[in-house]
Order: C-alpha cells, then structure tokens, then sequence
C-alpha cells in the first residue's frame, strides 16, 4: 500500500481558493453541459435528446421517477457511459471520457451511494489515496493527516483521520466520499441521493457544505428523490420522464407539488390511501412485552391488532430496526411475545413464518434479494417448501408464483429471465413484497419500505400496504420519512435510544408530536402501554 | 412509475451458453491435440484408462460441487480418503473373519466405507456451522487429523487388504459392463443423482442460495445450518463412494493415498465453471474438469514435449488459466 505512490499533488485547498477569488461575476457559465444527448442499450432508448447545462456556483437538480434516465445521465455526464448521439462539453468544448479517472482529472466528480472507499484502510489513507503526499521515498502521514482533518472539519465531520473506514457508520462513509471528492479540485460534483443514508443533522452540514462550494464556483448536480430538500438545496431544477426532459426551471418557480406533477405527469391527491383503523375490538394478533435486545433496545412493549397498521419513527439508530430483528429472532431478545394469546418463541425466520410473520428487510440488496438470480427463485426462496411440497423443485408453481407478483404487485421487467440486479429499487422492492406475501403471513414488517424509491411507486407500495390490513393483516411499519408514518400508519410507536417513548395514536399522529418524542423533548412512561 | 424498460444486460443469453460450454469446448480441443500428439492417445485402450482412473477425482468433485456451490470449502477430502480407504481395508479383513472371503464381507466392508465417509463430513459440517469457523480452518485442521488417523491405524506403514478379499473385490475397478468398466458406471450414476439433487430439488436451490448471499438465506427463513452441515456429509459421502472404487484398484492404502485430491478436486470444480465464492454451480462441468486434468497427465506422459513431471504445473496453468476465462466470460455482461 505505502511507498510505491510518488505522485504527490498539491492540496486543491489551494486551488478551490484560487477559483474564489476568480468568480466574482455573477453569470452563470455552463461549466459542463450535455447537448442533443440520447442513450440506447440495445433497442432500447433510455434518454431522448436531452440539453442539460451545470453552472459555476449553482446547484442543479434532478429528478424524476426510478427509471427516469436520472442514472444513466449521470453516468454520461461523468463519462462512464458515452452518449450514443449527442455531446458533452467541458467549458463549451467536446470532450470524450472513459470513466472515473479521467473524468476526476478534469474536476468531475460523483459521489453516489455505493460507497467507492477502501474498507480496511484510514480515513487519511482513503482521502488521498492513489495521490499520497511524500516526502522523499516516505509518506507525508503527518501532513496528510492534517489536510485531512481541515476537510472533514469543513464537513463537521468528528471521525478521526486515523479511523478504519470498516468501522464507520454508513453516514460518517458518505462524510469521506465527500471530503475525497472535495479535497481534490473540484469543477463540477454530481451527488445522488447524498442524504439517504445521513441524519438530518449531517445533512444540514452538507448543505452548509454545498453553499461553501457554490461560493467557490463549483458546479454541482444533485439528484434525489427528496423533494422537500431539493426545493432548499437547488437553484435550477430539470425534470426528466420516461427518458425525456420534461422542464428545467428555476427552483424558485417551483413548488414541491409542481415537481411531483411534472415527474408523474399525473395528479397524486390519492398518494397515501383513505386510512380505515381497525375497530377497537378487532382480534390482537401480536403482543409484545418487555422485549429487550441486549445493548440496543430496553423493554418495549406493544400490542398489534388484525386490519392495523402500526408505525415505528424515531431518529436513525434509535433502534427500530433491531427492535423488529430482535421480535423475530435475528438477534437474541428476551421478553414474552403472544401470537393470537398463545406464548411463542421466535428463534429466527423460519420460526417466525411459521407464526406467519415476515420480515421485509431495509437492505433491499444485502439481506432481501439473490441479485445474482432471476426473479422466480427469488419470489419463490421464502415460500419454497410450500410450493414444492414434495422432494422436488415444482417449475411450475413457480412460474405461477411469478405470474402472480408481476399481476398483483405490478412487477416490471423487460424479461421474466432477467437478473435481479438489473431491476430498479421500486422493481426490487415489489418483487420483496411478492415474496413474502407467497407465505400468506398475517403479520407483515415494513423495514423502510419506500426507500430510494419513486413517488409514483411509493403510492403503489402503500396502496398494498393498505390492501394487506384491509384484508385483515396486520403491518408495522418502520419509517424515516415521517410523511410516510403520519399518512400512513393508524398509530405510531416513537423510539429514542433503544427505547420506546410514545405511542401515538388519532390526531396525535402529526409531525410535532412524534419530533417532540424522537428527540426526548417529551417521554411518557410505555409500560403496559395498549 | 415508468414504463421504461431497464436496460438488459446485451447478450445475456449467450453469456450463459458460453459459460456451460467453455468446459466442453476445452475438453474437445484436448482430445484433438491428444490425437495430434500421438496416436496411440484415441486408442480405446489408452481413453479408458484414463477415463476410469479419472472416476476418484470427479465422484469427489461433484460432493465439492455441492459444498462449493454452498459457499462452503473441503481441503480434507484427500485426507479423508485415505482414512475411509484404511478404515474400510481394516473392517473388511476383520468381517471376513466372521462372515469368510466372500461378497457379503465385501458389501458389509462397503457399507463400514459410507458411514465413515458420512461421518467424517459430518464432523467438518457440524463444527463448521455450530462452532461458527472457516470452512478454509475447519477442513485444514481435519485433514491433519484424518490423515495422522491413517498413519496411526497403519502403524506408519501400509494397511492391505486380505489377498483373498482382493480376488473378489478386483473387478470392481478392473471389469465392468457392456464394455464399460464398473467406476464409470458409479461415476455416471453419482454425476446423475448429484444434477438431480443440485438443480431440481429444493436442496440445490438452498445451496445456490445460502452460497449467493447467505444474509438473504436466513432472512428468507432457510435452515443454513443444515443445508451447510448437508452438503459437507454429501462430500463425505462421495469420497467413500470414490473410495469404494479406488481400494480394488491396490488394495491398500497408506498416509500417502488420496495425496493432492483435494487440489485436484477443486480444480475440476473450479474448471468445470462453478464459481469459487458460491453461488453457481455445474455438475457436469465438474466431472468434464475431473476428465480434463486426467487427459492432461495422459497426453503430457504420451508425448515427448513436455517432461510429465511438469504435470503439476500445467494443471496450476490450467486452474489460473480456467479462471481467468471465467472472469472475461463474466465481464461481457
């Protein structure tokens, strides 16, 4: 790793001052723009003639649905895709890129969520790695390690230098993609999605971040899905819709509501479903006392009734997830939990489907879905023993049971045999649901349900979810996007630090509330809590 | 929601079809050169030699298709032969004994070879799975162990079977059936019973599953333990089979049989297209592999080209070389 690296290069500190001093004019200028650019992958076209043009000292959104062409322009204008017509022009000339390095050469950077660090090395070691500072045949530690410091401090990121990039959280990893793109000399920055994975206060210090570049003059592209932060974060906003451009226009001309309009090109009033509670006699299918899970959640309690849907907020690590993990026994738990009155133990999945209780996990690609494989043994991996009764694979009851997720959650894929991977996350995540509904469970756990989806599928997902409890499941669902909880959900559990602190429930369910409770500004006592 | 099509991956068809057939094409372009070489390579004298002598290695290798597939690793199948073979020379000499040099001590002798074969996978899954280590750890540390058992059971020498015993038991390797030899015939058998258990029962579906993405398999409610644990007796069982076959052949074994057969187990495996990391697994391309490092040897000691002690580095050759086509078949996606 050490020694055989001698380029050194100067800390872009330097030359992003240099760029200040030189953009005191206010006129935009296209510092990379796309001309007449379309996209086929073989006979398919996924972007039409699109002109796009990223200014110095202006952030520029994009938006658009799953499958939008939202990726696949990103990846043109960073050169990991060439256009098949069309051009890209750096400061109003042509360039032809092939990939990362050359486009970091020319001040292109992307930052998008799979994380493109070194696991097992420091932070120093990441941020400068591949241009290590020396000093004869010897690593400059000590200066890289200030450099290093002064970036993350700029981001108010507290990780040390010296900190193993494994051991970070996944928000502290997206806080160094950052400071090693902003420590190089940086022209334009396209981040995607950049606040999935941050709690709000990181993303307040990326914005006061993106306001310090915009000062510098560097032009930024940010694609998210969130339309609540593109309105604060964005000056320019383009809308793309089955691979066209829709409209680009001032931020300020829009509201949240006009981008959803122009990215679904249809009304979204219905977006959550009419809720229905359930009665307050239906049957508790789910209760849960003192539940603990060692070191992560203490002593919760709750009740789940037949046809509710029950929401758990609270901030990321409040440990909503673990609490659920632990519920069916992917963690080791105490406490008692009755399923319909009856004492049960759930030791782990399998126990838990026998009670007909799913899990659908958060990490859609890590623990949902096979991405290696195709759709069919996907759908069919939790239910196998169900549909192949016997000692052998039954083919067709499988292809049935795809037929079934592509009809009942509208599934869309170009082809039945086509890899897992390739499908879009609002793809992924209805064939999760797919899956898990092949057992016909009464209890159904939403981990993040919506997550780095489209608008137009999220409406989709919570119309099933409202389907499940109408025909008498019962959900929990586990959300960070509190619009999601609060038109959703018939009540809402609050977690703080491994503890449940609220239950929620009528009109109680609004915003201030479950804030209030998330941050511990009020705590009600949950013991023995209905 | 859009009606947009993801873009596919261009010629995922023929991706497929390219990765199936490497092996085969590899194997055809073999026995041209074999033929080329000398032509004494085509004579059916010559091939079924080979062929039959191949049978250890690829009965073994479709076990460690199985525990590979799995995502799993068995260095101590060598080892684990040669305890099985010892083991099952001493029940015999002893069983003869009682029930005289005949098939029913050879058949009771067969039977000790499977259990102890069984057993011995048992171990490596049970402490594999319950004990929560490296298959990579657990097997290293077995294959000490079987093979110091042989040489202990062998008191450091060779443990051989009764000549009488040997009479009966010879034709086992050495005839056969409508000009076929008998370790071809186990071969085609195990080979058939292992496509059937990998790819069209709920088993194999496990195995690609738990070897894809272990995480995704508990979540989805498998049992990995055991399905692990499986695959691990699958393998023991399999080099008893192997075993079973192999014993006529000398009538003995020592703490030097079965030496390198998990290298070469694993190559056939590897060669055979199945991948390293789990997830994917071909039978028949695991015994085309098996077949490949036997015609290797075979043309190698025909021809005066290269010194046949090389052999082991041409099959190392063939393994870098197997694998660096694998990954440029993959890369086309």
């Amino acid at each position: 790793m050490y020694g055989h690296k001698t380029n050194s290069v100067k800390p872009s500190a330097d030359r992003n001052g240099g760029a200040e001093t030189g953009m005191e004019q206010q006129g935009p200028t296209a510092v990379l723009a796309v001309a007449g650019v379309a996209k086929s992958f073989g006979p398919v076209q996924v972007l039409h003639h699109i002109g796009l043009q990223l200014a110095a000292g202006q952030v520029h959104a994009i938006i658009g649905e799953n499958g939008a062409g939202k990726s696949t322009l990103m990846k043109i204008l960073t050169g990991y895709h060439a256009p098949t017509e069309g051009q890209v022009l750096l400061d109003g000339r042509p360039i032809h890129l092939s990939g990362g390095p050359d486009g970091e050469a020319l001040g292109i950077v992307l930052i998008h969520q799979e994380f493109n660090l070194a696991e097992h090395l420091t932070v120093e070691e990441n941020i400068f790695l591949g241009r290590e500072l020396t000093r004869g045949p010897f690593l400059d530690k000590a200066r890289m390690r200030r450099l290093t410091r002064d970036w993350l401090d700029a981001l108010e990121c507290r990780v040390p230098a010296t900190a193993r990039v494994a051991d970070l959280s996944v928000s502290d990893k997206q806080m160094v993609e950052i400071a090693k793109a902003t420590s190089r000399s940086l022209r334009v920055l396209i981040m995607d999605e950049p606040t999935a994975v941050l709690t709000p206060t990181e993303a307040a210090a990326l914005f006061r971040l993106i306001d310090r570049l915009k000062a510098q003059g560097v032009a930024i592209a940010y694609i998210s899905h969130k339309l609540d932060e593109v309105k604060a974060v964005a000056d320019q906003v383009t809308v793309l819709r089955d691979g066209r451009l829709v409209a680009t226009r001032p931020a300020a001309e829009l509201s949240q509501d006009d981008m959803a309009h122009l990215m679904v090109g249809r009304e979204l009033a219905d977006l959550y479903p009419p809720k229905a509670p359930p009665s307050a006699d239906a049957d508790i299918l789910l209760d849960v006392e003192g539940l603990c899970v060692p070191g992560l959640v203490e002593d919760a309690s709750f009740t789940l009734r037949r046809g509710e849907i029950l929401g758990f907020a609270g901030l990321i690590g409040a440990g909503r997830t673990e609490l659920v993990e632990g519920l069916v026994g992917l963690r080791p738990k105490t406490g008692r939990v009755r399923r319909a009155g009856r004492d049960v133990a759930l030791t782990g999945p399998r126990q838990a489907a026998a009670q007909r209780i799913v899990y659908l996990t958060e990490d859609r690609k890590g623990k949902g879905l096979l991405l290696d494989m195709q759709m069919a043994p996907n759908v069919t991996l939790l239910a196998l023993d169900r549909l192949s009764p016997g000692a052998f694979l039954d083919r067709k009851a499988e292809g049935a049971a795809l037929d079934r997720a592509i009809a009942t959650f509208d599934v869309r894929a170009g082809r039945r045999d086509i890899a897992v991977r390739a499908l879009s996350g609002g793809n992924q995540q209805k064939l999760m649901l797919a899956k898990v509904m092949e057992i016909d469970p009464e209890i159904v756990i939403f981990d993040e349900p919506t997550r780095g989806i489209d608008i137009g599928t999220k409406q989709q997902i919570y119309h099933f979810i409202a389907q499940a409890a109408a025909q008498g499941r019962a959900c929990i669902v586990i959300s960070s996007e509190l619009p999601e909880v609060i038109g959703l959900c018939h009540r809402v559990a609050v977690m703080r630090a491994g503890r449940l602190v609220g239950m929620l429930e009528g009109d109680h369910v609004n915003e201030g509330e479950i804030v209030r409770y998330a941050t511990g500004l009020k705590s009600s006592d949950m013991k023995g809590a209905a | 929601m859009t009606a947009v099509p993801q873009p596919k991956p261009a010629r995922a068809g023929f991706r497929i079809d390219l990765r199936l057939a490497a092996p085969l094409i590899a194997l055809v372009a073999l026995f041209i050169l074999g033929a080329l070489v000398n032509s004494a390579f085509l004579s059916t004298g010559n091939l079924t030699n080979v062929l039959t002598r191949s049978a250890f290695i690829a009965i073994i290798a479709v076990g460690a298709t199985f525990v590979i597939t799995a995502g799993g690793l068995d260095l101590s199948v060598g080892a684990m032969a040669a305890f099985v073979s010892g083991v099952m020379i001493i029940a015999m000499n002893w069983l003869m004994r009682e029930f005289g040099a005949g098939w029913g001590t050879v058949v009771l002798g067969m039977l000790v070879g499977i259990l102890v074969g069984a057993a011995a996978g048992l171990v490596n899954g049970l402490v594999i799975t319950k004990g929560r280590i490296e298959a990579f750890i657990v097997t290293l540390g077995t294959m000490g162990i079987y093979r110091s058992l042989v040489t202990y059971l062998a008191d450091g020498g060779t443990l051989s079977l009764n000549t009488q015993l040997r009479t009966v038991y010879r034709p086992v390797y050495y005839e056969g059936m409508l000009g076929i030899p008998w370790p071809l015939w186990v071969l085609s058998l195990v080979g058939a019973i292992g496509a059937m258990l990998l790819y069209f029962t709920r088993f194999g579906r496990y195995c690609f599953a738990i070897g894809s993405n272990e995480d995704v398999a508990r979540y989805s409610a498998i049992n990995i333990d055991r399905i692990k644990t499986l695959t691990y007796v699958l393998q023991g069982v399999c080099v008893a089979i192997a075993c079973l076959i192999y014993v006529p052949r000398l009538g003995s074994a020592s703490a030097t049989t079965g030496l390198l057969w998990e290298l070469e187990a694993i190559t056939a495996v590897i060669i055979g297209g199945t991948a390293l990391k789990g997830g994917y697994g071909r039978i028949g391309g695991s015994i085309i592999g098996a077949v490949t490092l036997a015609l290797i040897g075979n043309i190698m000691n025909l021809s005066n080209m290269v010194s046949e002690y090389l052999n082991g580095a041409v099959q190392g050759l063939i393994i870098v070389a197997a694998v660096l086509l694998q990954r440029s078949i993959a890369a086309r996606k």
